[in-house]
C-alpha cells in the first residue's frame, strides 16, 4: 500500500502542476500535453517516456488495489461474527473509515475521468479535439453533473490521502512518536493544497476564467 | 437510590451453540460499583432463580491483570479512557440505560462461554519470541547494562501491556498489531533484547499472521481503546525490525 500509494502521490502532485496550465491558456495548456509526448526527443522516439509512465502507473494501481483487496479479505476473515452495537470511531478518524469505500469511488472516477479526458469517448469535443478544448467542454456548465462528480472524486483523494499520506511512513516503519504531529500536519497540508489545485481548474472554467 | 439498567448480553453456551443477545433488567445497582460488581449482581440474581450466571473472565479487578475485557456498547472495556471494564464504574452511565456488553469478536478469539474468549492465540505470538535467551542464575547487578533513560521509558511504557486483547477486539481488521508490537518494543529497546531483535519481529509477525488476524491500516482504533495506553508507535517500531528482518 505504502509504495504504490507513494508512486501514485508523486503522479498527482505532477497531473495537477501541468492542470494548473490552463490558466495560462488554450497554447500554454496543449503545448504542455505535447511536451508530455515528445520529453525526450530525439534521443528516445515520441511517447517512450510518457508510456513507460504510464505502464508504471497501471502497475502501482493495480497492486494498490491488490493490497487493498487483500487487507479487506483479511479483515472480513478475522472478524466473521460482527457486533450487535454501533461502533463508532474512538481514535476520531474519519479519514481513515473512507479509505476503502473512497477507494472504489477514486477508481470508479479514474475511469470515467479517462474515457473523458484521454479517450475523448464521453467528451462532447471527441478524441480528436484539442487537450484544452476537451477540458473546456468536459466542464461545461451544461454538463454539471460531471463537475460534481469530479468534485466529489477530488475531496475523496483528499481524505484518501490525509490518511493515506502518514500512513505510508508508518507502513514503513519511519514514523515515531515524535513525528506524528508534524507527519499529520504534512498529509493535511498536502491533501488540501492537491484538492484545492485539482478543484481550481474546473472552478475557472465554471466562472469562465478558463474559455 | 440505585441505578436501574437494561443489558442486552451475548449468551452463547460453547463453542457449538450459536449465541444469541439476551435482555436483562438489572435493578437497584449502586453508582460506586464497577461494571463487574453489576454484572455479580445480576449474576447472583441469575443463580437464585436457577438460571445460568453469565460467564465473564476477571481475576485482579484492579486493572493489572489483563484477564476482563467485554465490548461494552461498541467500545472495547468502555467509553472511559485507559480503563480495564473492571476499572470502569457505574457512575459513568445514566439511570435507566441500555448497555450492550459483547465478547471480543475475532475468529483467533473463539467464544469458549457468553462473554469469555480463548486468547491462546497471543500465548502463542509470545511463545514463538517475546522472550530473551539468557542464562538463568542470580539476578545481575542493577547497573550491570547501561540503558538509556529515553530507552528504558519507551520499553517500560511498551511492557506495560497486559495483553486483554482490547486492541484486536477494537481494531476494524481484527489486527493484533498493538500486542505484538508492544512486546517486540519492549524487548527490542532494550540491549538484553539485541541478539534476538531481527528473528523475533519476524517469528512473532509470523505468528501472528498464521493466527489469523487482521493487517494493520494505521486506523489507530487499537491504541484508543488500549486501558494500558499502548502507542501506536510501537507499530511503527515493529514495521521497522520486520522490514529489516525480512531483508
Amino acid at each position: 500500500m505504502a509504495v504504490t500509494g507513494a508512486i501514485l502521490v508523486l503522479f498527482l502532485v505532477g497531473h495537477m502542476v501541468g492542470n494548473l496550465k490552463s490558466f495560462f491558456g488554450a497554447d500554454s495548456f496543449n503545448h504542455y500535453a505535447e511536451w508530455l509526448r515528445t520529453v525526450g526527443s530525439p534521443a528516445v522516439p515520441n511517447r517512450v517516456l510518457l508510456t513507460v509512465v504510464e505502464i508504471a502507473l497501471v502497475l502501482a494501481v493495480a497492486l494498490h488495489m491488490w493490497s487493498a483487496v487483500s487487507l479487506a479479505r483479511r479483515a472480513s476473515k478475522a472478524r466473521p461474527v460482527k457486533y450487535a452495537a454501533k461502533r463508532k470511531s474512538q481514535a476520531n478518524g474519519y479519514a481513515t473509515h473512507t479509505m476503502r469505500y473512497g477507494g472504489v469511488i477514486i477508481v470508479l472516477f479514474v475511469v470515467w475521468h479517462l474515457l473523458d479526458m484521454t479517450f475523448g469517448a464521453v467528451n462532447p469535443e471527441g478524441f480528436d479535439a484539442e487537450p484544452y478544448d476537451r477540458l473546456v467542454a468536459g466542464f461545461d456548465p451544461s454538463r454539471w453533473w460531471v463537475t460534481l462528480f469530479y468534485v466529489v472524486a477530488m475531496i475523496m483523494v483528499g481524505l484518501h490521502l490525509r490518511h493515506g499520506l502518514w500512513s505510508a511512513f508508518q507502513t514503513l516503519g519511519l514514523a515515531s512518536g515524535r513525528s506524528y504531529g508534524k507527519l499529520k500536519a504534512a498529509a493535511a497540508l498536502v491533501s488540501l493544497v492537491l484538492v484545492v489545485g485539482f478543484l481550481a481548474v474546473p472552478v475557472g472554467v465554471m466562472i469562465g476564467v478558463i474559455k | 437510590m440505585g441505578m436501574n439498567l437494561t443489558l442486552k448480553v451475548w449468551r452463547q453456551n460453547g463453542s457449538s451453540d450459536e449465541g444469541r443477545m439476551v435482555t436483562y433488567k438489572v435493578e437497584d445497582v449502586s453508582p460506586d460499583m464497577s461494571f463487574l460488581e453489576m454484572l455479580d449482581v445480576l449474576n447472583e440474581r441469575l443463580i437464585l432463580e436457577g438460571d445460568d450466571p453469565v460467564a465473564f473472565d476477571h481475576d485482579c479487578r484492579e486493572g493489572i491483570c489483563g484477564m476482563c475485557g467485554m465490548v461494552i456498547n461498541g467500545v472495547a472495556h468502555g467509553e472511559q479512557r485507559a480503563t480495564t471494564t473492571c476499572q470502569l464504574h457505574m457512575r459513568h452511565f445514566e439511570d435507566g440505560a441500555e448497555i450492550t456488553i459483547e465478547p471480543w469478536r475475532a475468529a483467533p478469539f473463539p467464544v469458549v462461554k457468553d462473554l469469555v474468549v480463548d486468547r491462546s492465540a497471543f500465548d502463542r505470538i509470545i511463545q514463538a519470541g517475546g522472550f530473551i535467551s539468557v542464562p538463568a542464575g542470580s539476578a545481575p547487578d542493577a547497573h550491570s547494562v547501561p540503558v538509556k533513560k529515553d530507552d528504558a521509558d519507551a520499553a517500560f511504557d511498551a511492557a506495560t501491556c497486559i495483553g486483554c486483547g482490547a486492541c484486536v477486539a477494537a481494531c476494524p481488521n481484527g489486527s493484533a498489531s498493538l500486542f505484538t508490537a508492544a512486546k517486540i518494543t519492549h524487548l527490542g529497546l532494550l540491549p538484553q533484547g539485541q541478539p534476538e531483535r531481527d528473528s523475533r519481529a519476524k517469528a512473532m509477525v509470523e505468528q501472528m499472521d498464521m493466527e489469523g488476524f487482521g493487517g494493520c491500516t494505521n486506523t489507530g482504533e487499537c491504541t484508543a481503546v488500549c486501558p494500558k495506553g499502548i502507542p501506536l508507535d510501537t507499530i511503527a517500531r515493529m514495521n521497522a525490525d520486520y522490514l529489516k528482518a525480512s531483508k
